[in-house]
């Protein structure tokens, strides 16, 4: 939806340089799980101008104690049901959604408009090569990775690492495995610390 | 800086002539399977780590990539 009256009122309290930068956004999110449906929602109270979501998975009920979906949407892809979600905070960033699973032949085609990537996927393998086809495709492009999310507590171990164009955020030690379980709170936290840092790099305030 | 040696993650360790990406991680006894490594600030894929040689003196990055999201 194009700017109006209404967004002149929602972002009035924003700064709009900022808000600018972000408008003219395109920012990829590869997983829509704990990680991925949390940047989302942060990404589309900012103002983003555009998202590209993929993920080939459905609501179950063991999302819902970390991930932005509701009980009545338990069955439905994931990618639908977040896109009801944001289309409800904000009707002012763009939603394209793929219900499909990324692969290196197809991430060019999903994600090859977006300025920056968020990784936002699950398993390890899968974050490996989302970095490697990202970084030899657009090496000049951000990528924000997770690694280390799991448990409960332990704010002290997140932080971010960079290394040129690809940072990662996490504890870079905490799996999620038996005995080690994701939580709604770190997740989100994670997660938001990834939209942190995309919010920061678009707006140039970091390089 | 002593060119007989390139850092790994802010460690020193000797370089050897012909040493590869693999080598290093040997050196280093990293033995986690999903690792992202830059050498010089490049990305260097896990199917290219047995033949990217790491020059002398070079700075390698390496994340360990863990489950989750």
């Amino acid at each position: 939806m194009k700017p109006d009256k209404l967004f002149a009122e929602m972002f009035a309290g924003q700064d709009q340089k900022l808000l600018q930068a972000w408008r003219q956004a395109i920012v990829g999110i590869a997983g829509a799980g704990g990680l991925g449906s949390n940047v989302a929602v942060a990404l589309t109270r900012a103002g983003i101008g555009k998202l590209i979501i993929a993920d080939h998975d459905s609501v179950s009920k063991p999302n819902l104690t970390r991930q932005q979906f509701f009980f009545r949407q338990v069955g439905l892809p994931k990618v639908a049901a977040l896109q009801d979600t944001l289309r409800k905070i904000s009707p002012y960033t763009e939603l394209s959604v793929y219900p499909q699973k990324i692969t290196e032949q197809n991430l060019s085609g999903i994600f090859g408009k977006a300025d920056l990537l968020i990784e936002a996927l699950d398993d390890a393998e899968q974050k490996e090569m989302l970095i490697e086809t990202w970084q030899s495709l657009y090496p000049e492009r951000y990528i924000i990775a997770a690694s280390g999310i799991g448990g409960v507590g332990k704010n002290e171990l997140l932080h971010t690492e960079q290394m040129g164009t690809l940072f990662i955020v996490g504890d870079g030690v905490s799996e999620i495995q038996p005995g080690e379980s994701p939580v709604s709170a770190r997740v989100a936290v994670v997660a938001n610390m990834q939209a942190n840092l995309c919010l920061e790099l678009l707006a140039g305030l970091r390089k | 800086m002593n060119a007989a040696q390139i850092t790994v993650n802010g460690h020193q360790i000797p370089w050897q002539e012909g040493m590869t990406v693999r080598a290093v991680l040997h050196a280093m006894n990293y033995s986690f399977r999903m690792l992202v490594i830059k050498v010089d600030g490049k990305l260097v894929k896990k199917e290219d780590w047995d033949s990217t040689p790491v020059p002398r003196g070079a700075e390698v990055s390496v994340y360990h990539l863990i489950s989750g999201g």
